[in-house]
């Protein structure tokens, strides 16, 4: 069975009602509940958030293999699905490199502080004493040079302001701002021990971390604690004593940890469950955005996007006439497919991704100029109108295609250097781009081809004055089809 | 219109023309880099009242801030209430970035962060090689794709060549312009600009591929005995045409930068101008520099002697 126009008519009919209830907002017209999936997934720029590039800086005489920087990965996703962020990308870079990005989130602070803390928790043998919150101490585990600088209290960057990038390993002492000398404590258990951690509340009302040991460790606490009755333990968050309680019975397999704010209880309990971090995080890239910035822009865009098509629109409809027509109604059938796709797939919409959605359309219109144009030479040349179209759209075809290839390669590689500069903003651009363009070509191959077929079929616009060609002068005015 | 290939000397004057200016700045002023490239924090807080950049900075000062720079610019109806901060790096959830905010609320007023970018130095150093790299495998990129799409040619690299002789005219002319406007405008280069020049670059070559396609088409159907003529006779064809498909990009993109968002005024506006250059190089430098190999002009130019003319016989497609 050939296939004749009216076959990609009844296609490409269904594909722009599928397109556009995929493309309206929110759950309209939701059957079933496929929809609630479907949404415009909105990048930093418009919804708010942070993302931030982590570099990972592993004490002295240590280096990073994939290994360890996967796991960290995903313990950082761990804490992240611990904060509850719709949509956020955890993604490694390079061989030491961690980007995260959390959208929409509220509290960009706190999300950092949680995701880039080592969070290494330690129940220590203080010898009797009962040691000062705040204190830093070495433990048999290690001292706090081999967690990096901001584990330490933050008492103000160095004075020449220079980018803790260059490394520790050269001047640990120049990064930590007080090295205690003093004893090694013991550490009894530590964050892996740990089975499990929650919000709990003490006796007193207060909302404390609850923790729950594994097997053996549970063993070693019992004894530590039934030997050290009426004296201290000292629970260590970093190499920084958080807080020194009494032993008041031996404890086995459960404890709590008190004297934190609930934000730092909420916090801890994110970090614990997910596990600390193997190998310590520097923020070397950091960009957040408030919430507000993105609103306002939306909102402009949209304008902006409305704009253009209607100029963009007028001026075809002005200039080619009934073949005008015909392509603003293949470019609304373009936008409408193209978005519903950025929601599909789904391409993060960014500011830079609307302006190139928008820049798509002006250049979707390109590939129906070029079939316009040769269909006016055809016409011209005296041909009929069948035979014009289709000869128009053969000659048209290979700078179509030569011309969007070009694009698709640029996009490419944007989205290349998006992806290593940690840009989801660039990447997004080259996304919209490189599918704006890829539709664009099929919008005008296929619906402004099958239009222009049908209207042969239906008769109409057999006057070559709709197509904005003079009427020949010659006798052999064309018949309608031939 | 007839004869657009044969004026071309007039038209490469115009291009220079153009060009020098910003050539100029750019040697002697380069171009304002941001923090994307230097590394640094951009700081951006609206307050909710005046204030004055002496202000900002002394808070700045306190916070262990010597250096600073504090643009001032008007938001929501009030004047002078945003303040743009650029800094030596601030660590995002710091300490002492707690600090400096409440310096700033107590000594000023209270303020919303709009947005805070920190790019470390070493990042910056990346992201600025990254982009050299990505402008250059787009141009190798390109200029084998079009060799290849006119292999049938009688010289396809030259095709290819003379494209990439174009982009680069207007690449030239955008990076011209924002430096000119990054001395005069504090206006600064970000990665989103390196986006919008390999945009523009597309965008460029796009053009003149369209352009060169009905230079081939006619010279295989023999269209005029001399390629010049041949060239003339393309262009005069394609210009309406290439100058439509302009004028629908262009229409879009000044909506967006009349209407759309703050921050990407500038990115539109880099496009723009690409955009505009882009459709004038690929009738104006492109073609023109295909009939100046052609006519051996370009060979000429360069021996800078009067010998062996070095013409070679007029391209025909095979």
């Amino acid at each position: 069975m050939r296939i004749r126009p009216w076959h990609v008519l009844i296609f490409i009919i269904f594909l722009t009602i599928g397109s556009a209830w995929i493309a309206l907002p929110g759950t309209t017209l939701d059957v079933g509940g496929i929809k609630e999936n479907v949404t415009v997934h909105e990048g930093l720029d418009l919804q708010g958030g942070v993302q931030v590039l982590l570099e990972a800086n592993p004490p002295e005489g240590q280096t990073v293999d994939k290994d360890t920087l996967n796991g960290t990965r995903n313990t950082i996703e761990r804490r992240v699905n611990g904060l509850g962020v719709s949509e956020p990308l955890i993604q490694t870079r390079g061989d030491n490199q961690i980007i995260v990005e959390l959208p929409g989130i509220e509290d960009p602070e706190e999300a950092v502080r949680v995701v880039q803390q080592t969070a290494l928790l330690e129940i220590i043998d203080p010898q009797g004493q009962f040691l000062p919150e705040g204190s830093l101490v070495t433990t048999s585990l290690g001292g706090p040079e081999s967690l990096n600088p901001v584990a330490t209290p933050d008492l103000g960057t160095p004075a020449n302001g220079a980018s803790p990038v260059a490394s520790p390993i050269a001047s640990p002492v120049a990064e930590v701002t007080t090295t205690p000398t003093g004893p090694v404590y013991t550490t009894i258990i530590s964050g892996k021990d740990i089975d499990d951690a929650f919000i709990t509340t003490n006796a007193l009302g207060q909302q404390v971390v609850g923790f729950r040991l594994k097997g053996s460790a549970a063993d070693d606490f019992f004894k530590f604690t039934s030997e050290n009755i009426g004296r201290p333990m000292s629970i260590v968050l970093d190499k920084q004593v958080i807080s020194s309680p009494s032993i008041n019975g031996a404890i086995s397999d459960q404890g709590i940890i008190e004297g934190m704010s609930a934000q730092e209880v909420s916090n801890l309990v994110i970090q614990l469950k997910a596990g600390a971090l193997s190998v310590p995080l520097e923020v070397v890239q950091s960009r957040t955005v408030g919430p507000t910035l993105g609103a306002d822009s939306i909102d402009k865009s949209l304008i902006a996007g409305g704009v253009g098509l209607g100029i963009v629109c007028l001026f075809m409809i002005i200039y080619y006439r009934l073949p005008g027509v015909l392509s603003v109604i293949a470019l609304l059938i373009y936008t409408t497919v193209t978005f519903a796709l950025f929601k599909l797939i789904p391409v993060t919409l960014t500011l830079a991704g609307i302006a190139g959605f928008i820049l798509s359309i002006g250049m979707a219109v390109d590939a129906n100029i070029l079939i316009f144009a040769r269909l006016k030479e055809e016409l011209r040349t005296g041909k009929s109108l069948a035979p014009a179209i289709e000869a128009g759209f053969d000659h048209a075809w290979p700078s179509i295609r030569d011309s969007n290839i070009s694009s698709m390669i640029t996009a490419a590689i944007l989205y290349w250097f998006g992806r290593y500069t940690g840009a989801s903003i660039i990447t997004g651009f080259a996304l919209t781009l490189f599918v704006g363009v890829a539709v664009s070509m099929f919008s005008a191959i296929t619906v402004t081809r099958t239009f222009l077929r049908l209207m042969i079929g239906a008769g109409i616009g057999s006057h070559r004055k709709w197509f904005g060609v003079e009427d020949l002068p010659v006798a052999a005015a064309p018949s309608a089809a031939d | 219109m007839e004869h657009l290939a044969s004026r071309r000397k007039l038209w490469y004057t115009i291009s220079l023309i153009a060009i020098v200016p910003g050539v100029l700045s750019l040697i002697f002023f380069g171009l304002k880099l941001g923090i994307d490239f230097t590394g640094g924090t951009l700081w951006e807080l609206q307050f909710n009242q005046s204030v004055q950049s002496e202000q900002i900075k002394e808070v700045l000062a306190r916070g262990g801030f010597d250096d600073s720079v504090v643009q001032l610019s008007s938001d929501k109806g009030l004047d002078n209430n945003v303040a743009i901060i650029r800094i030596k790096e601030l660590k995002e959830s710091s300490d002492q970035k707690k600090a400096i905010e409440a310096d700033f609320t107590s000594s000023i007023g209270p303020f919303t962060e709009l947005q805070i970018s920190t790019v470390g130095s070493s990042v910056g150093n990346e992201i600025r090689n990254r982009a050299i790299l990505a402008v250059f495998i787009a141009s190798i990129g390109i200029l084998l794709y079009i060799a290849y799409a006119f292999r049938n040619t009688q010289n396809p690299v030259l095709y290819g060549l003379c494209a990439l002789a174009a982009m680069l005219h207007d690449v030239l002319l955008v990076l011209g312009v924002f430096s000119i406007l990054g001395e005069v405008a504090d206006v600064e280069i970000d990665a989103l600009f390196v986006t919008a020049i390999l945009t523009v670059i597309g965008f460029s070559v796009h053009d003149t591929i369209v352009v060169f396609d009905r230079i081939r088409e006619n010279l295989a159907r023999k269209a005029a005995p001399e390629f010049e003529e041949v060239v003339n006779y393309s262009l005069a064809q394609t210009i309406v045409r290439s100058v439509n498909t302009s004028i629908t990009v262009v229409f879009t993109l000044l909506a967006l930068y009349l209407f759309g968002g703050e921050s990407t005024k500038y990115f539109v506006l880099a496009l723009l101008i690409g955009v505009v250059s882009g459709t004038y190089s690929s009738i104006f430098n492109a073609s023109q520099l295909l009939v100046s190999w052609e006519n051996g002009e370009i060979q000429r130019f360069f021996r800078r002697s009067g010998g062996s003319s070095g013409t070679r016989s007029v391209a025909t497609s095979r």
